[in-house]
């Protein structure tokens, strides 16, 4: 059996980096792995979405519409924007934080409301504050982390060592608070 | 040993693994990652970022006669620059293996178009391999250069966005010992004047007329005999998006070597299963070749003409509808286009440029490309790399012809876009006086492909130091007299500058100095711009009176708090650049003392 992983966010969030750490972790555990994500012109404060595949022999690097088993938004208005890749039934974790797009920052128009709301009632999406959470661990960054761990919770991962991949693959400065933030995700 | 990686990693493993000596690139997505990942194959591979894609073709070329292995990548816009040399070395043939990596853009991600280059293997008359997953890029890059020295001819390898970008399990083997040839002065088959090349042209011939008997034949090209009712022909990353929906209920015919195309397997395979779907990205090549042998088959009567060819698309195509998701209906998201970075030099050039009345703006490919949208609004123009100062030479000689003009063109391009290109076009400037504003943005580094040394950073791709070319005695050898270097940062410099080139008859460059802000400076930049975004900017909320001035800069570190009409400047994205501190008429913002 196929599972498929969506993470989704803007530019800049740290999506690449939890899915190189998600997709290393599944390698470990003896899965065929592949991911998909889109360099480039996007980063700069786009739209952006890492796609994670595995199981016994994975085809297709990508998720199709309908084909994800759960979407991982890391800003809620992505959720909303990559919701028919959700196939009926699937799971979502939302980061319960808002980045203005430019249309939204000169005030062409205002940012959604009731995201939550919408989200809650299509797909039973668990409403994450990660930031908080990361704030308090002292780094706003480590929110990936925090996601990551709520994610490899959700889809019963957590018998595989990401300390060890963390250690192996993030800078060493860095490596505890990014293992606390997983743990702590796990915990969610 | 096994090892997770994207297809470009791959691509640059097979490299190594082949035996390459030495390869030349120019950066761009989705190649750009190639070149790097053969970089750090430092005690084996010589890997260098050349000016451009031709300069790097050619440098291959070079490595290749002298008695080396070697390869260029580029994206597949890149191969246009890179054509003229490319067609005429299939003439000449190798000494070394050579390959050509061209990386296409279904979908156009991060490209001005969505060309198919395997037009390019037909047209030049060269072998082509189109891998569909990382392991592929790794095993067919070693047989291509097999195949390389087997005919005597580059080999065009095609990868695509997804096949680039895409990470898959790669089984890594050791580096085959291959020792450079030794180099045999030979004008019968490396001078391509008249007379020769018209001898090399039936070497072409011959050549293609044995790939044509090896299409056959190679593992390269292979069937998959599962349920005869449909059968599937396809090449590259659609192959895997196609299996995904068929499954076992298709057979396949794979195609890996597909120029020429295999004709007796294609019959045979069309012999054997009823009803024919051709799945290929971009234009209709291996469904128009089906078609010249008699075979009924599907393909552009059924699947859109363009984009990626996705398991959804397939789906969607073939039964209708794509997989049951959930209800995604909603009016509620918004665009999130890219933007200037916080921080980035060019935020104060386009603010203010967009703002100058009778001014036709010609752009260029870089980040810079996103000055075209709001709030700016001041790009008129973008074509191709280096194209930004030869079309606006051209479009102010006409403005120049009509009665009255007022028009003045300033054309905009980065520090790597004018080494790629530009310095041509400039040279056309002068040449033929136009009297053009020409702005070159350095920002020390090659910014939207994520970094890259170029002549100007000082820096060799395999981080060497090097002699840094400076644009500013560069552009006075090509012929300008009037060129000031200012800091974009300071917005009253920015304006002097402008007025000043606007004033003048002549043809100008404005060059503007000031590294990106997602730049790792190097020892030479902490010297030059010390201090350079170490302090954030702040609002104080008091002073704001909500004019929102301060928005219009287009700043994505800035927001609007509706509820208590103010600014806010977001501490975490805010670099300090000072563009909204200046643009501010009541002095609300300020620098954190630190």
């Amino acid at each position: 059996m196929i599972k498929s992983i969506m993470l989704v966010g803007v530019g800049g969030q740290g999506t690449i980096l939890a899915s190189k750490i998600l997709t290393l972790g599944l390698m470990e555990a003896g899965h065929d792995v592949k991911m998909s994500e889109i360099h480039g012109m996007s980063q700069r404060g786009g739209s952006v979405s890492s796609q994670v595949r595995y199981g016994k022999k994975v085809l297709s690097p990508v998720i199709e519409i309908g084909g994800a088993d759960m979407l991982v938004a890391f800003e809620k208005m992505e959720a909303l924007r990559w919701l028919n890749h959700l196939k009926k039934g699937g799971m979502a974790v939302v980061n319960d934080y808002e980045i203005e797009s430019m249309p939204i920052i000169i005030g062409k128009i205002d940012y959604p409301e009731k995201i939550n709301e919408e989200l809650i009632n299509k797909t039973n999406a668990k409403v994450i504050d990660a930031v908080s959470v990361a704030q308090e661990l002292g780094n706003v960054k480590v929110m990936n982390m925090i996601l990551l761990g709520v994610l490899i919770k959700s889809m019963n991962l957590t018998d595989i060592d990401w300390e060890k991949i963390i250690r192996e693959n993030i800078k060493k400065k860095f490596i505890e608070i990014n293992i606390k933030a997983i743990n702590i995700g796990m915990t969610i | 040993m096994k090892k997770l990686m994207t297809g470009n990693e791959a691509v640059a493993r097979g490299a190594y693994e082949a035996g390459v000596h030495y390869a030349s690139a120019y950066p761009g997505t989705p190649s750009t990652e190639i070149m790097e990942n053969t970089a750090l194959y430092k005690e084996d591979i010589k890997a260098e970022w050349a000016p451009n894609e031709k300069v790097a073709m050619e440098s291959a070329i070079g490595a290749s006669v002298a008695g080396a292995r070697s390869f260029t990548a580029m994206k597949h816009v890149g191969v246009n620059v890179a054509a003229d040399p490319m067609f005429t070395f299939v003439y000449t043939g190798v000494n070394g293996g050579m390959v050509i990596i061209t990386a296409d853009e279904p979908g156009q991600h991060s490209s001005q178009n969505e060309q198919d280059n395997r037009n390019y293997a037909r047209a030049a008359k060269m072998p082509l391999l189109e891998p569909s997953d990382s392991q592929e890029c790794k095993d067919m890059m070693k047989v291509a250069f097999d195949i390389s020295e087997t005919f005597d001819t580059p080999v065009l390898f095609r990868m695509t966005t997804r096949v680039c970008h895409s990470k898959g399990i790669v089984t890594l083997e050791d580096r085959v010992n291959v020792p450079l040839k030794d180099y045999t002065k030979d004008a019968t088959k490396y001078v391509v004047v008249p007379s020769i090349a018209r001898q090399r042209r039936v070497k072409v011939e011959n050549s293609m007329n044995l790939m044509k008997k090896y299409t056959e034949i190679t593992p390269l090209n292979y069937t998959e005999i599962n349920n005869k009712s449909v059968g599937v022909i396809s090449s590259g990353c659609a192959f895997n998006f196609a299996k995904e929906v068929f499954g076992e209920n298709a057979s396949y015919l794979k195609l890996g070597f597909t120029n020429p195309l295999p004709k007796n397997l294609i019959k045979d395979f069309a012999s054997k299963v009823d009803k024919i779907y051709i799945i290929e990205e971009n234009d209709p090549i291996i469904e128009e070749f089906v078609q010249t042998l008699g075979i009924k088959c599907h393909g552009s009567d059924t699947f859109p003409y363009s984009g990626e060819m996705t398991s959804d698309v397939i789906r969607k195509s073939v039964f209708g509808e794509t997989l049951e998701s959930v209800d995604s209906e909603t009016e509620k998201v918004i665009a999130r286009p890219p933007t200037l970075c916080p921080g980035c030099p060019h935020r104060g050039i386009f603010y203010e440029l967009g703002k100058r009345k009778n001014t036709f703006i010609s752009g260029d490919i870089g980040c810079y490309s996103l000055g075209f949208a709001a709030p700016y609004n001041a790009m008129d123009i973008i074509i191709a790399m280096g194209a930004s100062i030869s079309m606006g030479h051209g479009a102010q000689h006409v403005f120049n012809m009509k009665e009255d003009n007022e028009m003045r063109v300033v054309s905009i391009l980065g520090d790597s876009t004018f080494f790629h290109t530009g310095i041509n076009s400039l040279l056309d400037v002068v040449y033929n006086g136009s009297n053009t504003i020409n702005l070159i943005l350095d920002n020390r580094i090659t910014g939207m492909t994520g970094h890259q040394e170029n002549p100007g950073s000082g820096y060799t791709l395999q981080g060497m130091p090097t002699k840094t070319i400076e644009i500013e005695p560069l552009v006075r050898a090509c012929g300008i007299d009037h060129v000031r270097v200012i800091d974009p940062n300071i917005l009253d410099e920015v304006n002097e500058a402008f007025d000043w080139a606007y004033d003048l008859d002549e043809p100008s460059v404005i060059i503007t100095r000031f590294p990106c802000a997602l730049k790792s400076f190097s020892p030479e930049d902490k010297e030059e711009f010390k201090g350079a975004f170490t302090e954030k900017c702040i609002i104080e909320a008091d002073k704001c009176t909500g004019c929102r001035k301060c928005i219009k800069t287009g700043c994505p570190a800035l927001s609007f708090d509706r509820k208590n009409r103010k600014a806010i400047i977001d501490p975490a994205q805010c670099v300090g650049c000072e563009v909204c501190l200046q643009v501010c008429p009541v002095e609300a913002i300020t620098k954190e003392v630190k």
